[in-house]
């Protein structure tokens, strides 16, 4: 009943390195302030007041889970559902609202740690819900189904894909190596991201039917979605196709900090960034099973996708 | 049912409750970034750390089983690091033979190890502090003081002020969930309907709550509209920096500072 504390999406404070931390940090405070000029110039006034309480409506909905199996239950995340009821930059905003409260009042999730934790939840999550959702949205024209099927992808990719980027943050920082992070991250938010599709779903199936109004079908795209379209679309791939890649071969982060020469620099404990993994004879077949469950899907969904934007020209030519 | 359980400020009558906001959130900050760059193995650094994290907890009345115990809710994160033990090659420790493979624990492993958890334990119990010691209008001051846009702050403002009474939504459509589908009382005995069912019914609650959330933002617009809100959030001008509140400001950095000179020289 209670608020439980722990979500394995919340990095604490100690688990990144100081380097990462503030990188992340700057991209993050710098994507916020972009999409609060946004919505300060876009949105009316009526949107403040939507914005904060829709942000404590996301804090309680995590409150409602469903029993799946042995103790486990989903539960609702919330990027994917902000991004399809208020647009992407409010969504922004809205995340950033709560990952924020969460880790100041709460702990759940560090305060150096927060540019972190915003920038997989409010940022990658996102981002990652808008490209998903807009995409399938548009083949659907319009029709109703279409708000369901990617009302459960959306959120589904946006855990999975904002996952994977909490894993390779860790890993950057040396703390858990890459082929044991990205596996056990993905894999836990796999199912994690079951839990949160079904629930979007049935939050969508009500709305729908009670407030059809809410969930703008088939309405006009606001100005400059494309450019969150694309950066949702670059963050899903890089990190999809990075995360294997890292996990595969743990060494080429170590390869990559060479050749950009940060090895050099790296000698003294503030830039420590990439330290030394070597896995002494672990053949981790399991984890490879995995993650080339993850390439699999992405590689469906991007086939699915072009097969149905080609299925979607045919007629208008 | 309001749910004031879950403010974690605890009222009580000492100087930590009463030093200036913004001075606790600037060093609680300061506190963490120390932590966070103290290198590895420096163990009398960390030592020092929880030595003044842990005065801190008994000057501000909160008692240290209070903040331990919160602080062990957020530990179980120290899981994701556990392997560094395994693959940072160096002095070999034990090793531990699973099945065909054969994990090698190193030194240099361990000490990565127990710095990790030891750097987040330290940070959890500083911002542990600073939630309990301060009233979340105040934690709102300080954060606009140190630079948070007014739009953000008042964001932060409104979802609090929200925060409980949307709580209170949640939980009366769980207590409803719970009065007509059967909850089965006994550890482990399933409650109804498959799992597919059982994620309709949660998402239709989330939807609702949505839906009541989106209504009342229109009364609350409504209710502002009243009272003069033209689109442009005012807020209270900052109360001015006292003398005392400089001082401890610049005595803490100082402090901290010191610290992590003193560790990186000797183990950086």
């Amino acid at each position: 009943m209670l608020y439980s504390p722990v979500q394995p999406m919340h990095i604490p404070d100690g688990f990144l390195s100081t380097l990462v931390s503030i990188v992340l940090w700057v991209i993050s405070a710098i994507s916020v302030a972009y999409a609060l000029r946004r919505v300060g110039k876009d949105l009316g006034e009526r949107q403040a007041p939507l914005m904060g309480v829709l942000a404590a409506a996301i804090f309680a909905g995590q409150m409602l889970n469903f029993t799946v199996a042995g103790g486990t239950s989903g539960h609702l995340l919330g990027a994917a559902i902000a991004t399809i009821l208020l647009g992407p930059w409010a969504a922004v905003i809205v995340m950033t609202t709560v990952v924020s409260v969460q880790a100041l009042i709460f702990q759940d999730g560090g305060l150096l740690a927060l540019g972190a934790n915003l920038f997989n939840m409010a940022v990658v999550g996102v981002a990652v819900s808008y490209f998903v959702y807009t995409s399938i949205q548009k083949l659907a024209r319009g029709k109703s189904w279409g708000v369901f099927v990617v009302g459960a992808l959306a959120a589904w990719f946006s855990i999975v894909i904002a996952s994977l980027a909490a894993a390779l943050e860790l890993a950057l920082s040396g703390t858990s190596p890459a082929n044991i992070a990205v596996p056990a991250m993905g894999g836990i938010h796999m199912l994690i991201g079951v839990g949160e599709g079904l629930i979007t779903v049935g939050a969508l199936t009500f709305l729908y039917a009670a407030r059809p109004d809410l969930l703008h079908i088939g309405e006009a795209a606001p100005k400059g979605s494309a450019a969150v379209w694309t950066g949702g679309l670059v963050l899903a791939v890089i990190l999809a196709v990075l995360s294997p890649l890292a996990s595969a071969h743990p060494d080429g982060l170590e390869w990559v900090a060479e050749q950009q020469g940060f090895l050099d620099t790296a000698q003294g404990p503030l830039y420590n960034v990439i330290p030394d993994y070597v896995f002494p004879g672990i053949t981790n077949e399991a984890f490879a099973t995995i993650v080339a469950g993850i390439v699999g899907v992405v590689i469906v969904f991007g086939v699915a996708l072009g097969v149905a934007y080609v299925q979607r020209k045919r007629p208008t030519t | 049912m309001h749910l004031h359980f879950l403010d974690p400020y605890q009222h009580r009558a000492s100087p930590v409750h009463a030093l200036d906001a913004r001075v606790k959130f600037v060093l609680t900050l300061a506190f963490i970034l120390t932590a966070s760059l103290t290198p590895v193995a420096a163990w009398p650094v960390y030592i020092l750390l929880l030595a003044v994290i842990l005065s801190v907890e008994i000057l501000s009345g909160l008692g240290v089983g209070y903040v331990l115990k919160r602080s062990a809710l957020a530990l179980s994160f120290v899981l994701a690091a556990l392997p560094v033990i395994f693959t940072i090659q160096g002095q070999t420790l034990f090793t531990l033979p699973i099945g065909a493979w054969t994990l090698t624990a190193s030194v240099e492993g361990l000490e990565r190890f127990v710095s990790v958890a030891l750097k987040s334990w330290l940070s959890v119990q500083a911002a542990i502090v600073l939630a309990a010691s301060t009233r979340f209008p105040e934690l709102l001051q300080a954060m606009r003081a140190v630079g948070i846009p007014r739009l953000l702050a008042a964001m932060f403002g409104l979802m609090w002020r929200y925060l409980f009474v949307l709580v209170d939504e949640a939980m009366r459509l769980m207590r409803a969930r719970a009065a007509r589908s059967g909850r089965g009382t006994e550890a482990g005995s399933r409650s109804g309907g498959s799992v597919a069912w059982r994620a309709r019914v949660a998402g239709g609650m989330a939807g609702s709550l949505f839906l009541r959330a989106f209504e009342r933002s229109d009364r609350i617009y409504v209710a502002m509209l009243s009272r003069g809100y033209d689109g442009e959030v005012r807020a209270l001008p900052l109360p001015p920096f006292t003398g005392a509140g400089r001082l401890s400001l610049a005595a803490g950095l100082a402090f901290l500072g010191l610290l992590l000179i003193f560790g990186i020289a000797f183990w950086g």
